[in-house]
């Protein structure tokens, strides 16, 4: 039964947080701490800071972190299996009609415009990371500026333009010499 | 290649880009066009673009959606559901294992650290691809376009714009352009 509930909580999660990340924050609040009383405030806080902690997506790192606390393991599954299961319903439908429409002449036109703006949607992604990881939370601000993350910044850049290494690579390079410099 | 090492290949990369992807849907989309345009070639730019704008559009986390479809452009539907198991299973076991510890590893100092050098090298590597996508539309001169870029950006991070909306007013952009382009065509 608490299965049940897991997966039609996490499915509903799923199915209205159209745009991922943060969009889904406040129908993960409803679900599992007003509805359901599943955990605290607190602990939904402690998971909103876990889930930017940690790799993966937010929608699917709190369906482990909830299901894991009310029903062990096989929670976390059934949770995540609920969380995923509207997207792969939606998209599998789009990925038919994608594949099949996308050399019709305004399929293709509309594409084409769509472009730009989603290069402008990862470029406004990237900048926010960019003055957070510099900046601090208040935003930019000529005086706070972190010159080691500046140095670091400069140091990834390096390393991606002139020697072409691998993203993941440069994160962890970027990870160990944050962490010698700041300890020096 | 053959089918069973192609789907292992696309396994072991979703996997590999699923443990390292801090920070939301972008992140990972720059990682996949990284890993999939520019590494093995499975994909096109213009496609990665198109499945980017499906995925955000989509309900559901981002990165899951353009696991999803990736996965099907590579290899079907066993590609999707290879894909699938390569994105949630690392958030899977390492929030299994953090929720246990999850005191000790909030206020680890080091862990810290290491995680904030993790972010800065993000956004590093994505402002790195978009500069790498927008030279073309720079290069080719193309205005209409590039207002599309200039506006969606001024809309989504100084006006804090929904993404979903900002990509229907491109659609609606896009179908005005195509009219104006046919209307024209029919009067010559």
């Amino acid at each position: 039964m608490i299965y049940l509930q897991l997966f039609w909580s996490f499915f509903q999660i799923g199915l209205f947080s159209i745009g991922g990340g943060y969009a889904a924050m406040p129908f993960i609040q409803a679900q599992v701490v007003e509805l359901h009383h599943w955990l605290e405030m607190t602990e939904f806080t402690d998971l909103v800071t876990i889930a930017e902690m940690t790799p993966g997506p937010i929608s699917i790192n709190s369906a482990t972190f909830v299901g894991t606390r009310i029903a062990g393991f096989w929670g976390a599954l059934t949770a995540t299996l609920g969380c995923i299961a509207p997207s792969i319903l939606i998209v599998s439908i789009l990925a038919f009609v994608y594949f099949h429409f996308k050399d019709m002449v305004v399929v293709k036109e509309v594409l084409k415009s769509l472009h730009p703006a989603v290069i402008a949607l990862i470029a406004s992604a990237g900048f926010t990371i960019f003055v957070y990881a510099l900046f601090g939370e208040n935003g930019f601000s000529a005086n706070e500026i972190n010159w080691i993350a500046a140095g670091v910044f400069g140091f990834a850049l390096i390393l991606l333009e002139k020697f072409k290494i691998d993203p993941i690579k440069v994160m962890i390079l970027c990870g160990i010499v944050n962490t010698a410099v700041s300890f020096i | 290649m053959s089918k069973r090492k192609m789907l292992w290949e696309l396994f072991i990369s979703t996997l590999y880009l699923s443990t390292f992807t801090f920070g939301g849907g972008f992140v990972i989309v720059t990682l996949m066009k990284k890993k999939m345009v520019d590494q093995h070639h499975w994909i096109d730019e213009k496609e990665m673009l198109d499945i980017t704008a499906l995925a955000q559009s989509s309900p559901g986390s981002v990165s899951i959606n353009s696991a999803i479809l990736v996965g099907y452009k590579i290899a079907k539907i066993p590609g999707a559901i290879v894909s699938i198991l390569g994105t949630i299973i690392p958030p899977l076991t390492i929030i299994s294992i953090i929720s246990m510890f999850y005191s000790l590893f909030k206020d680890n100092v080091i862990v810290q650290v290491i995680l904030n050098g993790m972010r800065i090298a993000v956004a590093a590597i994505i402002l790195d691809v978009v500069w790498s996508m927008a030279k073309g539309l720079f290069q080719k001169r193309k205005i209409f376009y590039i207002i599309i870029m200039f506006c969606a950006f001024v809309a989504t991070y100084i006006f804090e714009v929904n993404a979903v909306l900002v990509l229907a007013c491109c659609i609606v952009a896009g179908i005005g352009k195509t009219m104006w382009k046919l209307w024209k065509l029919r009067r010559v």
